[in-house]
């Protein structure tokens, strides 16, 4: 897209949408929309509150847990997957369900399972975002050149030896994107969890906006969800952005 | 050769596709058996009470009548999403203008946990059918905007050379070349669409106003009826895989029928969750 | 006492199940005996087995009936006196030269200082010093191969197994690795066994040629070819009779197989 004859970027059409996103808000065409000037400032006045850094840790924490779980569990499943056919066929029908199922409907039973609390949410995290972690490192072990396991046993590798020394590495730009996809539902999840739950942490703090109808400060926490979201998204890319450089070369 | 390892001999129908998959769902099955009968939480129903609460459920009707219920509002959600989202990602496709505009913020949308917004829709649409209608539009337009407009891009650029080479003009063009070398990636927008309407239509059920499946879910757990509120979840993540299942049997053979190779790599936008 | 023959292949055959499809039988009675220090090729059309029999010696794949001996050994699996390298090079895409060179040596436990000093020694010694911070996709084909040649040399083994190895580059790269790799053989005595489909690399590079059948591969011909002089003069040899006479003889007898 061309102004005045010099290429403009595609970042700035989001900065043509937040002006007209002030626009609406401040002509209060649709009520609930507040300008994007108030939202942002909005944003010192929510992490001001004083349970704020509690309901965020909260959230964060589950967060974490549940993306770490996910990881721990997850990438070992994927490689076994990969690289046993009998796994594959066994556990491969569950991948598949989970990960095109609604998980937002599996929320009640782990509610009712793990009562109400963080340990809902931790566990919803982690349901939301193992199956990526699965099914990306499964390719990733599938599309290895099996040369290199074929190498790597020649020059007398141990079999414990060729998992850490050549299928991770080789398997790992696949298992960033997984990461990436995983850490993106997994935000879903501590969100989805915890409206649900509407006891804690930040989806709680979405209700209650909403209910009193604040909504600079509803918009506020939203922008700072994202930009978190957006953020770990961006230091996975950098590490995808190191890792690419071998990719093309596999 | 791949990685992965194969056997056979001895073992071989031991090593059958169909008999590991039994094994698998038969494992599974007697672990929540067990965990339900002698597990350490009340809140985990036997496999067998869950599926008899599924079977009595389908046969009085309980089920099927929450089904109708609750897809209604999916199924109009999900035509209006496609509709305008097929739409959308076409032009976005054709035009380098509206792509400009559209991209970044459909792609920030996309990654986005919409989820917080179906509380707001209330505010708007209030608690009944048009409410959940919007939440199932809003979750799943994104993804088919997104796939749809992937599709008409990645169109190979010689197909388009060539038929400019034979003189045809901008509609043909678009009609007879782009359109249907993208409705592969068009097709297989939907299935992502479906995946995220359901997603739509549990979350407004469930913070909306419970209706059909979304209060047989709440009336169960409310009155600590565990078989049949598991039967009821269970009966979706079926029905969700099924029906998805079913479109990506049918994108298959639509590209298999055009003679074109299945896509192995990840679909942009595949997060529905 | 040391014997003549360093490898001894007696009865090997190899078939290939697989659930649902018919066998495939890759090898039927191959019986073979490679001379110490000479350079063995394994000469014939695709799909007659010599990847699989090279890999079968190699102890990669396990065969299905016969045995392979390593100075009077069975073969079990790999091993120390036996090192390979692989047509697709094979090299770790995120590590750069001189920790390929090294690789076989880190799986060794060789402390890092040692098995990196050996590394350099071997880059030079195939023509890559001053790229030993370099990454497989900063080099070209011919370069990767000599990484992968390296490495093959710097864990000091008696026996060099060679899958097409100059197969994934172009001529001119080609015919100066052949020529650059008998000139290391001077230096190096090794035991080498060289797959080729080639049969122009074959007729130069060889001590023995063997022929192989189309599947199920066996032991049609071995040849010893009189090409003497190649190492000194590469072009002359390229030009002389005994080698025309040789690349003529072998594509007679490889002919019939062609359709």
């Amino acid at each position: 897209m061309n102004l005045f004859g010099k290429k403009l970027p595609p970042v700035a059409s989001i900065v043509i949408w937040l002006i007209l996103w002030e626009i609406i808000g401040r002509s209060n065409v649709i009520f609930i929309i507040p300008p994007f000037s108030s939202a942002l400032s909005a944003i010192p006045d929510i992490i001001k509150v004083s349970t704020f850094g509690e309901d965020l840790w909260l959230s964060l924490r589950s967060f974490l847990v549940g993306l770490g779980l996910s990881l721990c569990i997850g990438i070992p499943v994927g490689v076994l997957m990969g690289r046993f056919q009998k796994v594959d066929e066994m556990l491969g029908m569950w991948v598949n369900i989970f990960i095109s199922a609604p998980i937002s409907a599996l929320v009640p039973i782990i509610m009712v399972i793990f009562g109400i609390g963080d340990r809902t949410v931790t566990v919803t995290v982690f349901m939301f975002s193992i199956w990526t972690v699965i099914l990306d490192t499964r390719a990733g072990v599938r599309h290895i050149n099996y040369s290199l396991v074929e190498m790597a046993r020649v020059f007398g590798a141990a079999p414990f030896e060729v998992y850490y020394k050549i299928i991770f590495w080789a398997a790992l730009p696949e298992i960033l994107v997984g990461l990436k996809l995983a850490i993106i539902r997994g935000v879903r999840g501590v969100i989805v969890g915890q409206l649900l739950l509407a006891v804690s942490g930040l989806g709680r703090l979405f209700l209650t906006y909403s209910e009193y109808f604040l909504m600079d400060k509803f918009f506020a926490l939203l922008i700072f969800i994202l930009a978190f979201a957006w953020g770990l998204s961006a230091v996975v890319g950098l590490l995808e952005r190191r890792v690419e450089k071998y990719a093309k070369g596999r | 050769m791949s990685l992965q390892r194969t056997n056979g001999g001895l073992l071989r129908p031991l090593s059958s596709p169909y008999f590991l998959r039994i094994l698998s769902l038969v494992a599974v099955f007697a672990v929540w058996e067990l965990m339900g009968r002698f597990g350490p939480n009340m809140a985990i129903p036997p496999f067998s009470a869950t599926a008899r609460g599924l079977f009595v459920m389908l046969v009085n009707g309980t089920l099927p009548k929450a089904y109708i219920e609750t897809l209604k509002p999916l199924a109009v959600g999900l035509i209006l999403a496609a509709t305008v989202g097929i739409g959308f990602g076409i032009t976005m496709g054709l035009s380098r203008t509206v792509e400009w505009f559209t991209l970044m913020t459909f792609v920030a949308l996309q990654v986005s946990p919409m989820a917080a917004v179906i509380p707001l829709i209330t505010f708007v649409y209030g608690l009944g059918f048009t409410a959940k209608m919007m939440a199932v539009f809003v979750l799943a337009t994104p993804g088919i905007i997104l796939n749809s407009y992937q599709g008409v891009r990645n169109v190979n650029v010689s197909l388009i050379q060539m038929s400019q080479a034979f003189l045809a003009n901008r509609p043909q063009q678009i009609i007879k070349v782009i359109i249907p070398a993208a409705s592969n990636m068009i097709v297989a927008s939907l299935r992502m669409g479906l995946g995220a309407a359901f997603v739509g239509i549990i979350l407004a059920e469930l913070l909306i106003a419970p209706t059909g499946l979304g209060d047989l879910i709440t009336y169960y757990q409310a009155i600590g009826d565990y078989p049949n509120m598991y039967a009821t979840i269970c009966s979706l993540v079926i029905i969700s895989a099924v029906s998805i299942s079913l479109l990506k049997w049918v994108e298959n053979t639509y590209s298999g029928a055009r003679g074109r190779k299945k896509p192995e790599k990840q679909d942009m936008g595949d997060l529905a969750e | 006492m040391m014997r003549n023959h360093i490898i001894e292949v007696k009865g090997v055959c190899k078939t290939y199940e697989s659930a649902g499809a018919e066998s495939c039988e890759a090898l039927k009675d191959v019986n073979l005996e490679f001379p110490r220090g000479k350079l063995t090729s394994l000469l014939g059309p695709s799909g007659c087995g010599k990847t699989t029999l090279l890999k079968i010696i190699a102890g990669l794949v396990p065969l299905t009936r016969g045995e392979v001996r390593i100075e009077g050994k069975k073969v079990e699996g790999p091993g120390p006196e036996r090192s390979f390298v692989f047509q697709d090079f094979a090299l770790l895409p995120w590590a750069n030269t001189l920790r390929n060179v090294a690789f076989g040596l880190e799986l060794r436990r060789t402390p890092k200082n040692d098995r990196y000093k050996i590394a350099k020694k071997y880059i030079a010694q195939v023509g890559l010093a001053g790229f030993e911070r370099s990454y497989p996709d900063e080099l070209s084909g011919g370069m990767r191969q000599r990484v992968g040649l390296a490495r093959a040399l710097a864990v000091n083994s008696e026996i060099l197994l060679m899958d097409e190895p100059f197969g994934s580059v172009d001529e001119q790269t080609r015919r100066k690795l052949q020529e650059d790799l008998l000139e290391l053989l001077k230096v190096e005595k090794k035991t080498v066994i060289f797959v080729t489909h080639s049969i122009e690399e074959a007729a130069y590079m060889s001590d023995r040629i063997v022929l192989l059948t189309p599947r199920p591969g066996t032991v049609m011909k071995v040849y010893e070819p009189k090409v003497l002089h190649r190492s000194d003069d590469p072009e002359a040899a390229r030009r002389s009779e005994a080698y025309l006479d040789c690349v003529d003889q072998l594509w007679d007898i490889l002919k019939q197989y062609v359709h």
